[in-house]
């Protein structure tokens, strides 16, 4: 890489058309680009086949599946790009899930609104946790998360007992606000759309944001910089937190009935939607637009195989060949990029 | 055994630098109480826990069922040690059992005679591992994001085998493994292979060339190859070996439950991953011995069993593998910790000051 900081060319050698930066700038569109490519390809093979797919019913299926994972994959895409990582949304979510949802039943009357406020509040603690084990514990986030990954579930599995929460106990208002839509889009997929444009813009745009990208790239040289490290990366664990405590409340109004289980194993999916929208697994590059276009593909593939008849056994098989070909690729892309700003910078000098 | 005093993960959450390294060795005194010792202490503490839980705690029956329980999670800890230890990391081990024991199950629903299934499938784990290794090494991609690839692709073709079907006619020869211990004994099989192939590895690891290298891959890959080091190659053969391992722990796994489904194993691989950590090999790789994993399957199995024993409520025994996994990255840096948490307020009181200065 040393390559690539060398100023040189850039002052001395007016020769090189084309800057580094548009070039990685390019790669990473053509990486957002490639997915809404294969989205739309997957979109219209299976439309041709099988017509019920675009009907406004499955259209909505499928962006209220994805908000739920979207959520989570903004927090997790900012926890990964600063070379850190969260296994702890999915018992997050279902700790959140459950005891906030609960409140309609112990507290008859709660607010809605109360309601969202319990679930962030969990995630925010649980956030607090990981942040503060990870910073000033100065563990690897990968070992604490698996921990609380564990004990997060432990002590939802010991809340919930041998019980579960169950539609008929939560007021109508709540269920209804997945189906809440304006002119047939799914209000909670604009919201989420927003938040994710809101990401996108901190992260592209806030010194704070940018900086993340700094960490993640390369942790001692930010170190060197000046970058509060320490604080950043506590902030993106709470932010994970709270996303995953509210994704909690919107998992129970979208699927009613809440037990234990509910989000087991969603740490994976979302790190296999985020690494599918191009966010490198170590941190440094990637965007949560990306992020949100992964978690759509892989929901969009779901559908697509149902609606095809095909039977849903073969979902997990393509979304792990997913996950190694996007990898696959982006390695092959970077050797590629290596080499030809090898070649510029050799030009230039 | 160690040139370097096992002292804990690198307390750095991101790499090893050189810096983390020294401050760790400066702890003094403390870095001399070996990891293992520790270990051993809690080793002792669970069975006098459990020998006051319960009268039944060491009873032959009592010790079977622990045996079986963390059988084939043991099973797999080793050669997962293996290639923590050399920095890198397989999350696709409890997929590899998953996919095994559904191969067992179809090729046994499809009239294959037991003798012939038990290599095929065996064979399938290694190039399961193969293609875990060939990513990693030839293509040059990092093992995290690879093995959650294969984890969540075996656990696919897993489902694609068997769908919702349950197999589970198979002959009392070989599914006894699952009620008997091996006769005179309170040892399940599964439990006699793992004791049988720690000792092996832990030689291999220790007392072989081989097994050193391992150390120097982890500790500097750069200056393992220039020290003639196949680094790429080893790497292939431990994804490879662990493919072989995990599908034998497949196996026992579907005998031993007398079924196979889909699900078999889901969600393992934490579990195994947890041990290992436990065991004080460090997630940086470098650093770790095979004493300490298998004292951490012990802590860990006899922990479980024990409380089982007492009235702790089931539902929640699911929060020991991280209390013990956050206690054993906490506990050797503690000292550290505090002062870092000191330091932390200091220099806000400084900086607060400052503030109030400036204005």
């Amino acid at each position: 890489m040393s390559v690539a900081l060398d100023p040189g060319p850039e002052t001395t050698a007016p020769l090189a058309p084309v800057s580094p930066h548009r070039l990685v700038d390019l790669v990473f569109r053509v990486r957002e680009f490639g997915i809404i490519a294969v989205l739309l390809l997957l979109v219209v093979v299976t439309a041709s086949i099988q017509p019920r797919f675009l009907s406004l019913q499955e259209l909505q299926f499928i962006l209220l599946d994805t908000t739920v994972f979207a959520l989570l994959a903004i927090g997790e895409t900012m926890v990964v790009l600063t070379r850190n990582v969260d296994l702890s949304v999915g018992s997050v979510l279902g700790l959140a899930a459950y005891v906030s949802a609960n409140q309609f039943g112990t507290h008859p009357g709660t607010s809605i609104g109360v309601v969202f406020l319990v679930g962030a509040g969990i995630g925010l603690a649980c956030g607090i946790t990981n942040g503060l084990l990870t910073t000033i514990g100065r563990v690897p986030s990968l070992v604490v998360t698996l921990a609380t990954l564990y004990i997060i579930r432990g002590i939802d599995t010991w809340l919930v007992g041998g019980g579960e929460v169950v539609a008929n106990s939560l007021p109508n208002a709540f269920l209804h606000i997945p189906r809440a839509t304006i002119a047939g889009i799914p209000v909670l997929a604009i919201v989420v759309a927003l938040g994710v444009a809101a990401a996108a813009y901190y992260l592209h745009s806030f010194r704070s944001g940018r900086e993340l990208y700094a960490i993640g790239s390369n942790p001692d040289a930010a170190q060197l910089a000046g970058i509060p490290i320490g604080r950043r990366v506590f902030t993106v664990f709470v932010v994970s937190g709270t996303l995953a405590g509210i994704a909690g409340v919107l998992w129970a109004a979208r699927y009613g009935t809440i037990d234990s289980t509910a989000g087991t194993g969603y740490e994976l999916t979302v790190i296999t939607a985020v690494v599918v929208g191009g966010v490198a697994i170590f941190g440094g590059s990637g965007s949560v637009v990306g992020a949100a276009l992964g978690a759509l593909l892989l929901n969009t593939i779901n559908s697509a195989l149902y609606v095809l008849g095909i039977s849903a056994f073969w979902d997990q098989a393509i979304a792990g060949l997913l996950l190694i070909t996007a990898i696959t690729i982006d390695q092959m892309i970077k050797v590629q990029l290596t080499a030809a700003l090898r070649r510029r910078s050799r030009l230039g000098a | 055994m160690e040139p370097e005093p096992n002292v804990a993960p690198p307390p750095t959450d991101v790499t090893p630098g050189e810096g983390d390294r020294a401050a760790a060795a400066g702890l003094g005194p403390r870095s001399l109480i070996r990891w293992e010792s520790g270990l051993l202490l809690a080793a002792i503490l669970v069975v006098a826990l459990g020998v006051d839980a319960s009268s039944q705690f060491l009873t032959n029956g009592n010790l079977f069922y622990l045996c079986i329980s963390i059988g084939e999670v043991a099973i797999m800890t080793l050669p997962l040690t293996f290639i923590i230890i050399t920095g890198e990391i397989d999350l696709s081990v409890a997929s590899i059992l998953g996919l095994a024991s559904a191969l067992v199950g179809y090729l046994w629903s499809h009239g294959w005679p037991m003798p012939a299934i038990i290599p095929a499938v065996l064979a399938v784990g290694i190039l399961a591992g193969a293609f875990n290794g060939f990513l990693v090494t030839r293509v040059g991609l990092p093992s995290l994001a690879v093995t959650i690839g294969t984890l969540t692709l075996y656990r696919g073709i897993a489902v694609i085998l068997l769908g919702p079907n349950t197999i589970s006619s198979f002959p009392f020869s070989y599914t006894k493994i699952g009620v008997d211990p091996v006769p005179h004994t309170f040892l399940s099989y599964s439990a006699l292979i793992f004791l049988v192939l720690a000792l092996i590895f832990g030689v291999v690891l220790h007392f072989t060339p081989f097994g050193r290298s391992l150390y120097a891959i982890g500790a500097n890959k750069e200056a393992a190859t220039f020290a003639g080091i196949r680094v790429k190659r080893i790497k292939m053969w431990l994804f490879m070996l662990s493919g072989l391992v995990c599908s034998l722990a497949g196996i026992l796994y579907t005998f031993r439950l007398s079924t196979a489904v889909q699900n078999n194993g889901l969600g393992l691989e934490l579990n195994v991953v947890a041990i290992v950590l436990l065991g004080g090999v460090s997630i940086f790789g470098g650093t770790g011995t095979m004493v300490g994993v298998v004292l951490a399957v012990f802590v860990l199995a006899g922990v479980q069993n024990a409380l089982f024993l007492t009235n702790f409520p089931e539902s929640a025994l699911g929060i020991i593998p991280g209390v013990l996994l956050l206690l054993s990255v906490l506990a050797p840096n503690a000292s550290s910790f505090v002062h870092r948490a000191r330091e932390f307020l200091r220099r806000r009181r400084v900086r607060g000051r400052i503030a109030a200065a400036r204005s």
